[in-house]
């Protein structure tokens, strides 16, 4: 293992360190337990938005923290989701009396330690609505699994419901838009390499040299099947086609076109990625009406991308293009 | 430990958490390893963070806390370290077993081996309750299921204390083995559907631990340590 770190264990505490320094004045960072909140919050009278996940996605979800997308998010242990302690903490905190919007990925994990969060800030009075986000094609839905994964669709959810909240909507609109978010996305990734979480200090599936896994989770977990390295325009025709048949998207349908770095792919490959995309897309009548190319939920330093498209009507494009200043996403601001 | 008495109190719940507590520790990355073939590689590294945590709240005092001190309260916060510790999917399904145990405990000092099944029985039933999984999911609750099954026949049977937590830990490790070719259908080992059978669940592994460690504890000296992978 070969990681910019001083020990496995201090990893996301030093890590939470850096983003208070990095970030004074604009991001307050809590310990005991960790929360990151935006540095203005409460904010009276608007829906809190609440999100949280294992530490290693960065910059999700912390990085998404400030006016225009999330109140708070609660990072857990690496690949861990976050506890229940810390929700309640960071909800109670940024709560301004308009109810606070909890957005879940879809993991076994983090459903329920959200569940049991939910439960104690109703304990305390707070008004909590969860959503989950599953928006990962490569896992059947069925009832012998834990569901779809909760990929991509994740930060669109939380830039659209950002907007919403600042724009004064109430919790069960701003609720809605999440769910709508999320049944109008879909999302497919593959990795080139495995990741490697500091605490295991190794890498955490094998992949051979010349290989990939097509539909891999952000935590390395297997996807539908192992291949041979394709060309970027066969990557893409996989994915999306995937992406594309699921839902399914349909010509004349207008998306925002999300291509996401895992952490170990370069910018220069995401921006080749999303050329294909754009022909893949154009050749089937859909049009990209917003796009999103970087790494912006990552898998440590795991080499491959993902695909998002979420369908757009003339409010979710509204939103997304809403002023937002974070430190992952800024514009308008 | 009152297991001569036939009965389980405070200094013995505390001496089988911090048993258990070494034992996690001891077999980190066994469970880690475990976990990495079919989940996400961090449950012996959660587990041990979340007892270690565990044991170091607990009395400190050798003898542990008094016989008469009620055993709801101790096992209750035992519980909610490890739900604000552990995280992941353990951290809400060990704290719940022993918040539901905790609860089902109350306030009574002493249990005899009728109402420790009936306090493993009230956790696992919580366990359900919280991770929705059945028998046969390939989960830790194919090993916490039998387990309480064999503790509530043992104990209605009238078995000494000791005699009925070695069944309990027994069934467990047996439950556990009977998940390993099964196709998890919970948690993240379900995303590999086929591919999970043959793995031997790190949920179950840590359950029987958690049982094992409670038949040494409670009494009758263990077989163990033969069941499993790297066992």
């Amino acid at each position: 293992m070969k990681k910019l770190i001083n020990r496995p264990e201090d990893v996301v505490r030093e890590e939470l360190a850096g983003i208070a320094l990095a970030y004074a004045g604009r991001l307050v960072v809590h310990t005991d337990p960790h929360w990151i909140a935006r540095a203005d919050a409460p904010i009276a009278g608007k829906v809190a938005i609440v999100s949280g996940g294992g530490s290693g996605h960065e910059p999700m979800h912390g990085g998404f923290v400030g006016p225009g997308m999330l109140d708070a998010a609660c990072p857990g242990e690496v690949f861990t989701s976050p506890t229940p302690d810390q929700m309640l903490a960071a909800t109670q905190a940024v709560d301004g009396g308009a109810g606070a919007l909890h957005i879940v990925k879809n993991y076994t994990g983090d459903v329920m330690n959200f569940e049991m969060a939910a439960d104690l800030a109703r304990d305390e009075g707070l008004t909590v609505e969860q959503v989950v986000v599953d928006d990962d094609v490569a896992v059947k839905d069925s009832l012998y699994t834990a569901g779809r994964r909760g990929v991509g669709a994740t930060v669109l959810a939380e830039k659209i419901c950002g907007a919403a909240a600042q724009a004064g909507r109430p919790l069960a609109e701003v609720a809605g838009l999440c769910r709508t978010v999320n049944e109008r996305s879909r999302s497919m990734g593959v990795a080139l390499t495995s990741c490697t979480t500091p605490m295991a200090g190794k890498p955490t599936f094998d992949l051979g040299a010349g290989d990939m896994e097509v539909g891999v989770g952000i935590h390395g977990e297997p996807g539908r099947e192992r291949r041979p390295l394709a060309t970027a325009r066969e990557v893409v025709e996989t994915l999306a086609g995937a992406v594309v048949e699921d839902l399914p998207f349909a010509s004349g349908d207008r998306v925002l076109a999300f291509v996401n770095g895992m952490g170990g792919t370069p910018l220069m490959e995401l921006y080749v990625v999303y050329n294909e995309l754009h022909r893949f897309l154009r050749e089937r009548g859909i049009a990209i009406a917003r796009n999103l190319v970087g790494s912006y939920m990552t898998a440590l330093d795991m080499a491959g991308c993902s695909i998002t498209l979420l369908r757009l009507d003339d409010e979710l494009v509204r939103l997304w293009d809403a002023p937002v200043d974070t430190p992952a996403l800024r514009w308008g601001a | 430990m009152s297991a001569g008495s036939g009965t389980i109190d405070a200094a013995g719940v505390t001496a089988w958490l911090r048993a258990f507590a070494a034992e996690v520790s001891e077999r980190r990355d066994e469970l880690t390893d475990l976990d990495a073939a079919i989940g996400d590689a961090d449950h012996g590294v959660n587990m041990d963070r979340g007892m270690q945590a565990v044991a170091a709240r607990l009395p400190a005092d050798p003898e542990g806390p008094a016989g008469d001190s009620p055993l709801g309260p101790l096992l209750k916060s035992a519980g909610m370290t490890l739900v604000s510790t552990v995280g992941g999917a353990a951290g809400p399904l060990y704290g719940t077993l022993l918040l539901e145990m905790g609860k089902a405990a109350a306030q009574r000092a002493t249990l005899t081996a009728a109402e420790w099944a009936g306090v493993v029985s009230a956790g696992v039933a919580g366990v359900q309750m919280r991770g929705k999984a059945e028998a046969g999911d390939k989960t830790m609750v194919d090993a916490l299921l039998p387990a309480a099954e064999a503790l509530r026949t043992a104990a209605g049977r009238g078995a000494t204390l000791p005699a009925a937590c070695r069944a309990a830990a027994d069934a467990a490790a047996e439950g556990m083995r009977r998940a390993t070719p099964l196709v998890a259908r919970k948690g993240r080992a379900s995303y590999l559907g086929e591919r999970s059978a043959g793995h031997q669940d790190p949920g179950a592994t840590s359950s029987w631990l958690l049982l094992e460690t409670a038949a040494r504890t409670f009494g009758a000296s263990g077989g163990a340590a033969d069941s499993g992978e790297g066992g």
